[in-house]
């Protein structure tokens, strides 16, 4: 019992936090919110501690329905280290929107719970519960600006979508306990070994899988994702664009690997139409925007899609580069954002991409950085992007030869080909954009210049995208030894 | 006499289930069917879980809906306060008004 609390720690220590920090920030006079703001970085940076301290032996706890493995452990320090990101540039952003709640750092507090929830659950309840605490402070946040039409028709967008997928995992999880008799993943493994796969069971994945789908903003189910992106508040779409897709994909991850081994030929046809139909439209949709927050939604579908050829190979080095590949879209996308942020003229907001002609000429270090980010994210060598598309594909093309069993897949070599020529597609508009930073004419004014911390953000981000293929070495080993934990 | 099984459960569920999915892509008025919709296709699943759990002779399936009923609560409880929001600032909670961002 007392070993089972110990295995819940850093979520305890995270949600206690949590609420003491709300009612310091009720209790506090005069609305001073970068109290609650700071407190909470700190909070957070105990709560890494606790989770880099847990051992990295494979623990179950609270009647198998909990799991603490290296592969846990890797994803909610990433997790983590989105939610610090995203809380330590905001502060400046909600000061000046007129937005000093302090419930903004809470929120994000307790999406992150939710989301390390979702990490280490191995039961379908526990799934369940922790994708919901997820939701409901995402919901909150995104209408955040709760004086902006936009804000509060995305949050609204994304309640109704969000409950809907809700609903259909949950219909599927039904389906699922229906035909297995369980909602432990170790069961339902062991009942699908015994080879009894029916119809109602396939139907039930199929609900699940479109679910996380909605989750991870994987086409077809991508519709929210541009309003959202563009209506919620920039520090909120930063944190949407990070750690709730790093939590739904390892959600993805254990539950295909832990409940599902069994049938992967099943699910392998689910995730490889979502993995195209994904890569497909990211690129091409993109083309015509002219926001800029609508242009990165764009971009993280199609990252997402490329996310999934790695679990299209579901092989351990599919795995290992997966986590790869979330790692280095992380700190990209933090980077990115830390860029967006700084776009402002005269204290105001700027979102259009046309306002940003010219940035080389007046800020050269804002302008070099966001291109860096860009081809990073467009797979252009010698940046990081290119290196975690380069992992999938290998590992797709792998199990293309032969998978685990030696039984070889052709068909995976026409989904590498068709998913690395739409990268080529998607190339052209991150392009576009190092064009108008680099070779337009400024029409208007210049921007504001960057202010210091998300300087800062986004230095670090920048040195990590370029120097990453001189030091690949600790993240690869890394997320080899928490690819293993599925494999022992 | 029609021996009422499990079947029947299921095709209750279901339909619940497919009137709350077509409720929320087919309502054109008013935000607040949307939310009745959701409700709807919980419950259907509620359904789903107890019947199976009767079936199953385990108790999980009776837990798991238990929960389902909780989360549901708080999940009506933000759609309303979001729809309040959404109200102050545009007026209309009609749906086919919800066209500020698209494309």
């Amino acid at each position: 019992m007392y070993s089972d609390i110990f295995s819940i720690l850093p979520e305890i220590i995270l949600a206690i936090g949590a609420m003491l920090l709300l009612m310091i920030g009720v209790f506090k006079k005069d609305g001073e919110s970068s109290v609650v703001g700071i407190l909470s970085l700190g909070l957070i940076i105990i709560t890494g501690m606790f989770v880099y301290m847990q051992p990295s032996e494979p623990q179950v706890a609270f009647n198998d329905s909990f799991t603490i493995d290296a592969f846990a452990r890797f994803l909610k320090i990433l997790v983590l280290l989105g939610s610090f990101v995203v809380i330590y540039m905001s502060n400046e952003y909600i000061q000046e929107a007129r937005l000093r709640y302090f419930e903004f750092p809470i929120l994000i507090l307790l999406a992150t719970v939710g989301m390390m929830l979702m990490i280490s659950a191995s039961d379908m309840m526990g799934l369940y519960l922790g994708l919901e605490l997820q939701s409901l402070s995402l919901y909150v946040l995104a209408s955040f600006h709760r004086r902006s039409i936009k804000s509060s028709e995305a949050g609204l967008k994304y309640f109704v979508l969000g409950a809907l997928s809700s609903g259909m995992l949950l219909y599927g999880i039904s389906l699922v306990y229906g035909m297995t008799g369980s909602t432990h993943y170790s069961v339902i493994a062991t009942v699908l070994k015994a080879g009894d796969v029916n119809i109602g069971l396939i139907i039930g994945l199929v609900f699940i899988m479109a679910a996380m789908a909605f989750k991870i903003s994987a086409a077809p189910f991508h519709m929210w994702t541009p309003d959202v992106y563009e209506g919620a508040p920039t520090p909120v779409t930063a944190f949407f664009a990070g750690a709730p897709k790093v939590a739904a994909m390892a959600l993805l991850m254990r539950l295909i690997f832990e409940a599902f081994p069994h049938i992967t030929n099943h699910w392998r046809q689910i995730l490889v139409f979502m993995s195209l139909v994904s890569m497909v439209l990211g690129a091409f949709a993109a083309i015509g925007q002219t926001n800029i927050k609508r242009l990165v939604a764009y971009s993280s579908i199609a990252n997402m899609g490329a996310i999934l050829v790695g679990l299209v190979a579901g092989t351990q080095f599919g795995i290992s580069s997966v986590l790869i590949y979330l790692t280095i879209y992380l700190i990209t996308t933090l980077g990115l954002f830390a860029c967006i942020l700084a776009m402002k003229r005269e204290g105001e907001m700027v979102e259009d991409i046309s306002q940003l002609a010219g940035l080389s000429k007046n800020n050269l270090l804002m302008a070099s950085l966001m291109g860096i980010f860009f081809l990073s994210l467009a797979g252009i060598p010698p940046f990081a992007g290119f290196w975690a598309k380069f992992y999938v594909f290998s590992a797709v093309i792998d199990t293309a030869r032969g998978d685990a069993a030696g039984v070889a897949h052709p068909g995976l070599y026409w989904f590498a080909a068709i998913g690395i020529v739409s990268t080529v597609v998607g190339a052209f508009y991150y392009l576009r954009m190092v064009k108008i930073m680099f070779f337009d004419e400024a029409v208007i004014d210049t921007l504001d210049p960057m202010h210091g911390k998300l300087q800062f953000i986004a230095v670090l981000a920048g040195i990590f995208t370029i120097f990453f293929i001189f030091f690949p070495d600790p993240l690869i080993s890394s997320a080899q030894i928490a690819a293993a934990s599925f494999f022992r | 006499m029609l021996e009422v099984g499990l079947s029947h459960y299921l095709f209750l569920g279901a339909i619940i289930f497919v009137l709350g999915i077509f409720g929320i892509f087919l309502n054109r008025k008013n935000i607040i069917v949307i939310l009745m919709s959701i409700e709807l296709i919980l419950l259907a699943v509620n359904i789903n879980f107890v019947a199976f759990s009767y079936y199953l002779g385990d108790l999980t399936g009776q837990i798991f809906s238990i929960f389902i009923l909780t989360v549901a609560a708080g999940e009506a409880a933000i759609g309303l306060a979001i729809v309040v929001v959404y109200f102050r600032n545009r007026g209309t909670i009609a749906v086919e008004d919800i066209n500020v961002m698209k494309g």
